[in-house]
């Protein structure tokens, strides 16, 4: 599968001093929904908007389609469906005139009566933009991408403040697009999203990708496939405790979140006796047990020691 | 049902059909369309275009408007206050006097607000004692017409005869000299407000970035802007030109086309000054003090509301080197004296000047994002 987006080694300083992105590099393949990751303050907006070309990398190479900012950015412009973090787009315009608008900029463009019906907007064809709700304002934003009729879509945070219905929705567009030879690249903090969005995702920290992969791929490899949380009476949190756990059948990782142990373990069924067992041997009493599936979450906070929205 | 379940399904690999195509100017087209939809759909834009202008113009054409010059209020005090008024209203020119009788602090309160011009107080033995201001016009204007009336009713005969003729043409008002006046303010401010104000609220609502995001034509979107200025400008300009020809009587000598060109001049200059305010400026407050710092010495020196010939002479080359001086000056020239386009080269070349290197500096420090 040919390769959508490509760049090797980004950097970006601003004004000298701020290091947004250190050294960071990306491989999207055509008709991906490939995800970004990460914190507050990661670099992702940095990142995605090197690569929509409106933000110059202080060092570092993009390539696009096969083509680059430098030479080929009017072709580029015509293919690429951009929505940015926040855009305030005018209150007094009307939802269709504002894809129309949009419209107006593509050599080809689709028709906004289409758009309009996919995005769900018809309804407020005629309404101004400032009488939409959060999640209609962020629908007529994908809308002004979609309107151009793009080979790749950017979008950052596009579900972020939304209602679980408004994302659900935003998710089945994305995916449409998709499903019709699009190529996406999103980022977001939500590891929901992206567990659910996206094909591949590189999970992004300080301005670094720190692991990429698809979600699957990710949990397994570094979330632990389950997570068996407690928290036990006259269970001091040292180090030697944690090693007691550790040593526990089945257990990958252990540490310390909020005055639980959390283990990552593979087979739980084997480790739950086992577990049930060394706390009363070690004479304290179980004061809460869960276990549940192991998400992106745990993958982020296993990497970094952070949870991803304190971070 | 979700969204995609409605969705048409192409093969996999094939962009969606395009359904039309776009000319070269379609942008063009759609971004002046929205800048004039936005505008009209804004009421304070209204008002502050139009309504305003048009309610100054009327408030300082009344507030200034030529009351028959020669009507004295004069106040009139002390015991024999009434045979004042009599040798007043024995006098040939009553008409033009206007006196009440009343006590001294009243008349010198009334004095001091400038209610009244003069005060006149008899002595008690056929003598008159005057209370005039020497630096008050009126007050001087009204002391010497007072003092004409009484002694021409004490029976003074006037050793020479003189005929005056009374000229108070339409052309040579304060209105007149107003209107124009107002036309260059309002061109200016507009084109300031409406380029520089636009500019940063859009870079502050990240819409600049998303605009250039797309293919859209860099030079069609500060084309549209341009454009959009001077649809404004030939509203304004009409709407001031009628409503002073229709309220006031004005007569307008120059040609309609010279004077709209001229318009047209003053608002891409000022259109340009704008852009440059606004060129790099990431917030509102930001380039409101900077729009107003640049508009503040014009509103002042361009004789706007009064005559600049009333500055010294040193700084006289410094006011007509001003764009909104050259505006006004061609303004007048066409309107009140119906010069030809011909004879405002000049001032067309000071605003061309203006305009054309503010755009330069501008287009060179701009930033979209
Ligand atoms: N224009 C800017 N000037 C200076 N620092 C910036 C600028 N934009 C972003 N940063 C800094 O760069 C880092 C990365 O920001 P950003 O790319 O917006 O992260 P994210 O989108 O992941 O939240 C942050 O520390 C942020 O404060
Ligand atoms: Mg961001």
């Amino acid at each position: 599968m040919p390769t959508a987006i490509q760049c090797r080694d980004l950097r970006k300083t601003y004004d000298g001093k701020v290091e947004a992105v250190r050294g960071l590099s990306l491989e999207i393949q055509a008709g991906e929904c490939f995800g970004l990751l990460g914190p507050n303050g990661a670099g992702k907006t940095t990142t995605i908007e090197i690569l929509e070309g409106l933000l110059a990398p202080t060092s570092g190479e993009v390539t696009i389609l096969g083509r680059t900012w430098q030479k080929d950015s009017r072709e580029l412009r015509e293919w690429l469906g951009i929505s940015l973090q926040e855009t305030r787009l005018s209150e007094k315009l009307s939802v269709r005139e504002t894809i129309e608008l949009f419209a107006s900029f593509y050599s080809q463009p689709r028709s906004s009566d289409e758009v309009l019906k996919e995005l769900q907007l018809e309804e407020k064809a005629d309404a101004w933009v400032g009488k939409l709700s959060g999640g209609q304002r962020q629908r007529l934003a994908v809308a002004t991408a979609l309107v151009g009729n793009p080979k790749v879509l950017f979008l950052d945070e596009p579900t972020t403040g939304l209602d679980p219905q408004s994302r659900r929705q935003l998710w089945d567009i994305v995916r449409a697009f998709q499903r019709n030879g699009g190529t996406v690249l999103l980022t977001t903090h939500y590891m929901d999203e992206a567990e659910r969005l996206c094909d591949r995702l590189a999970i992004i920290d300080h301005g670094q990708v720190i692991a990429e992969g698809t979600p699957l791929d990710l949990i397994e490899r570094l979330g632990g496939h389950h997570v068996v949380e407690f928290e036990a009476s006259g269970e001091s949190g040292d180090g030697a405790a944690l090693e007691h756990w550790q040593a526990l059948p089945g257990v990958e990782s252990v540490r310390h979140d909020d005055g639980l142990v959390c283990l990552n373990v593979r087979e739980p069924h084997l480790t739950i006796p086992a577990l049930l067992e060394a706390v009363q041997k070690r004479g304290s009493q179980l004061q809460h047990l869960t276990t549940r599936q192991a998400s992106l979450e745990d993958v982020f906070v296993r990497l970094t020691g952070r949870h991803l929205r304190e971070a | 049902m979700s969204v995609a379940q409605q969705m048409p399904v192409n093969e996999r690999g094939t962009p969606l059909r395009a359904v039309r195509r776009n000319g070269r100017w379609a942008g063009y087209r759609h971004l002046l369309a929205s800048r004039m939809k936005e505008m009209k759909r804004e009421p304070e834009v209204i008002f502050w275009v139009f309504g305003f202008p048009l309610l100054l113009a009327l408030g300082l054409g009344i507030a200034f408007r030529n009351k028959p010059a020669d009507v004295s209020s004069i106040a009139v005090v002390g015991s024999e206050a009434q045979s004042v008024i009599g040798l007043l209203e024995h006098s040939p020119r009553k008409a033009s006097i206007k006196a009440d009788v009343l006590d001294e602090a009243a008349a010198l309160k009334g004095f001091r607000v400038g209610k009244y011009d003069l005060v006149i107080e008899s002595d008690g033995k056929g003598g008159f004692k005057y209370v005039y201001d020497p630096a008050r016009p009126e007050s001087v204007l009204s002391r010497a017409e007072v003092d004409h009336a009484l002694q021409a009713a004490a029976g003074r005969q006037d050793a020479l005869s003189t005929v005056t003729v009374v000229s108070s043409e339409p052309g040579s008002r304060y209105i007149d000299f107003l209107i124009p006046g107002l036309i260059g303010m309002n061109v200016m401010n507009a084109a300031m407000w409406g380029i520089g104000f636009a500019i940063v609220d859009m870079r502050q609502r990240k819409l600049l970035k998303r605009f250039v995001a797309t293919p859209m034509r860099r030079s069609d979107f500060l084309l549209a802007l341009a454009s959009s200025r001077l649809v404004l400008m030939t509203v304004e300009v009409g709407m001031l030109l009628g409503f002073g020809a229709l309220v006031f009587k004005m007569q307008i000598l120059g040609s309609i086309p010279t004077i709209l060109l001229i318009g047209a001049s003053g608002a891409l200059g000022f259109a340009g000054l704008g852009l440059l305010t606004a060129s790099r400026s990431q917030k509102i407050e930001s380039v409101s003090g900077l729009i107003n710092l640049v508009m503040m010495p014009m509103w002042i020196f361009s004789g706007v509301f009064f005559s600049y010939e009333r500055f010294p002479a040193v700084i006289q080359p410094f006011i007509k080197a001003l764009p909104l001086t050259a505006l006004n000056d061609a303004l007048r020239a066409t309107i009140l004296e119906g010069a030809t386009l011909g004879a405002q080269s000049g001032r067309l070349l000071v605003l061309a000047l203006w305009g054309g290197i503010s755009f330069v500096l501008a287009v060179k420090w701009f930033r979209w994002t």
